[in-house]
């Protein structure tokens, strides 16, 4: 037990900062160090691959390049259109996740904060969206956008993400976590849902909404089945069809694969990366006290 | 002690909110029609699209159910044959069976590994933004990487998994090339790909703690242990819940990872529900009972839900 402090929260803090530097830390760092090495593993590998001369590749990988090069690069350039199919993909990514951010703030605010009759029900469909394997809903889904017209379009490329359930999901969670007091306050200010909304709750959950910016982003990176399906132009080709249709082609040369691989990885990486500070800003202050 | 339990009780409390008692029916009314057009509001942006782009073709999956369909030639009516002989066919069990061994694996290694990063990365420290970035690597690197690298890892020859396990006289499993072991060396794989994804959202949960909340605690005199116990994870259930909730829908739905690594064999031995649904489609042109196999999983999943969001009020905290 503590001792009489005269101020707890600074006393509380002080000692947090006063512990020292023993075998616990280190413990920590080579704890967290030994883990990140077998996260990053696979990653180094990838680059590793992709610049190894391609002869010497058949006696498996090896960690060590004798002499780098940057072939599988240039091959995948002469391959593929990489500049068009790369800003397809951004593109689309980008727009994905403008669209879910948009319209999943607003449905977790309906379902957080407001009432109405058959909530449940109709949270439930929602939900309900997550369930069924995206596999056996191409097939309808395809005869749907041939009798729109909508095949083979950037339309149809993210058509079916416009909204995630699951960016709806994660967004209500955290405006549940957002005290009720705060809306409560504003509400006898005279503000209504839209300035709740807007001036309250969005900055609040910033950390969410940058968790599902990425995720978001990344979904939309990494699809490929329903590209697969819909897309037939060469010109609207994403990333994954051209890493796709490079495996057919390059079967066994892994260097250009994986440099495929790094031209896919890396992007999403800096969006993680930029993404980041506002997942760790967090909640610094509520404005509850 | 009793403080703190109270602090979190209160919390817990029914999360619905008091509705102003309104004084006149009238007035009453005209209110709740405004509130309704609200509603429609923050609602139909995302009820259009999930309207049209995935329930619309989730009820023609079920249309296709209850045919016979090589996705060319016209659809024939079946009934509800497709199903009948769905849940008489071994078959399906043993695809329910595998999926069931994924998800008991597969859970509490993410969750509890995810828990322990997200908690160590919270921790003020020197270099903790990029090991966040280091942990979260794998989420965003495509399977097909992925999985390369863990055939080869678990490689049961001269993998990197079975030398060491041989240096230290422990035994060396065939991993994806062995019946008894492939479900297993999916598992690991995927327990690793995920842990930034969990590691992710519990992150974000542990960041919404009010640090004040702690260091009250603190001041009780609780113990790191009992801070955890009765602060942290009540606080950090409404992560948890959507951690879990999120975890078994996709748990149920695993197929990348076993179509990229082992192609759901050796003999059939990783055979997940969408890897049958994927090759009854595409390969076996059986799509009526492909959509039979996705329907019965959909109940399946909706079940276990259901029982979840039930739940939900006895254990997840919301402020």
């Amino acid at each position: 037990m503590p001792e009489t402090l005269t101020t707890p929260a600074t006393a509380a803090r002080a000692a947090v900062r006063r512990r020292p530097a023993g075998w616990r830390t280190w413990a920590l760092y080579l704890g967290v160090t030994l883990g990140a090495a077998a996260m990053l593993f696979p990653f180094a590998w990838t680059v590793i691959t992709s610049i190894t001369p391609r002869g010497s590749l058949a006696g498996g990988p090896s960690l060590v390049v004798e002499d780098p090069t940057l072939d599988a690069y240039r091959t995948l350039l002469d391959a593929l259109p990489m500049l068009r199919i790369v800003a397809n993909s951004f593109g689309v990514a980008v727009a994905t996740t403008l669209l879910q951010l948009v319209t999943g703030s607003m449905a977790a605010y309906a379902f957080a904060r407001m009432t109405f009759r058959g909530k449940d029900v109709v949270f439930g469909l929602y939900l309900a969206t997550l369930m069924i394997p995206l596999q056996v809903l191409v097939v309808p889904l395809f005869i749907e956008m041939t009798r729109l017209n909508l095949n083979d379009t950037y339309f149809s490329l993210l058509a079916p993400s416009i909204a995630s359930a699951f960016g709806i999901f994660l967004l209500k969670q955290a405006i549940e976590g957002v005290p009720r007091e705060l809306d409560e306050a504003a509400t006898i200010d005279g503000a209504g849902h839209l300035r709740i909304f807007a001036t309250i709750i969005v900055p609040l959950i910033r950390p969410a909404l940058a968790t599902l910016a990425v995720f978001a982003f990344m979904s939309s990176w990494n699809s490929f089945l329903w590209p697969l399906v819909v897309i037939r132009s060469p010109e609207l080709m994403t990333l994954p069809l051209g890493l796709a249709t490079l495996k057919g082609q390059f079967t066994t040369e892994w260097d250009v694969v994986m440099a495929g691989s790094v031209v896919s990885i890396v992007p999403i990486a800096l969006v993680y990366l930029l993404a980041q500070r506002h997942i760790i800003a967090g909640l610094a202050h509520t404005g509850l006290k | 002690m009793a403080q703190m339990t109270s602090v979190a009780s209160a919390a817990a409390r029914d999360g619905q909110g008091a509705r102003r008692p309104s004084a006149r029916g009238s007035v009453a009314r005209r209110r709740g029609r405004r509130n309704s057009l609200w509603v429609l509001a923050f609602l139909l942006p995302s009820a259009i699209p999930l309207v049209l782009f995935t329930l619309a073709p989730m009820a023609g999956s079920l249309w296709v159910s209850l045919h016979d369909w090589n996705l060319i030639s016209p659809m024939t009516w079946a009934g509800l044959d497709n199903y009948t002989s769905l849940l008489t066919a071994p078959a399906t069990r043993r695809v329910f069976g595998h999926t069931l061994l994924y998800i008991v694996g597969y859970l509490p290694l993410v969750y509890v590994g995810g828990l322990g990063l997200a908690m160590v990365l919270n921790r003020a420290f020197r270099g903790r933004s990029f090991f966040r970035a280091a942990y979260f690597l794998p989420v965003v690197t495509s399977w097909v990487v992925v999985a390369l690298v863990w055939q080869w890892l678990l490689n049961p020859n001269n993998g990197i998994v079975n030398t060491v396990l041989g240096f230290l006289h422990l035994p060396q499993p065939g991993w994806w090339t062995d019946p008894a072991w492939s479900m297993a060396s999916v598992v690991l794989a995927s327990a690793w790909k995920d842990l930034g994804f969990v590691m992710v959202i519990l992150l974000a949960g542990l960041q919404a703690i009010p640090a004040d909340v702690q260091e009250a605690a603190w001041v009780d005199g609780a113990n790191a242990w009992q801070r955890f116990r009765l602060i942290t994870l009540p606080l950090l259930s409404p992560s948890t819940f959507f951690v879990l909730v999120i975890s078994l829908i996709n748990g149920f739905q695993v197929f990348d990872q076993v179509y990229v690594m082992t192609g759901g064999g050796p003999a059939g031995s990783s055979q997940v529900v969408v890897g049958q649904i994927y090759d009854l489609t595409f390969r076996y042109g059986r799509a009526g009972e492909a959509s039979a196999l996705s329907w019965l999983l959909f109940v399946v999943i909706l079940l276990i839900t259901a029982l979840q969001m039930r739940g939900q009020r006895r254990w997840v905290t919301y402020a």
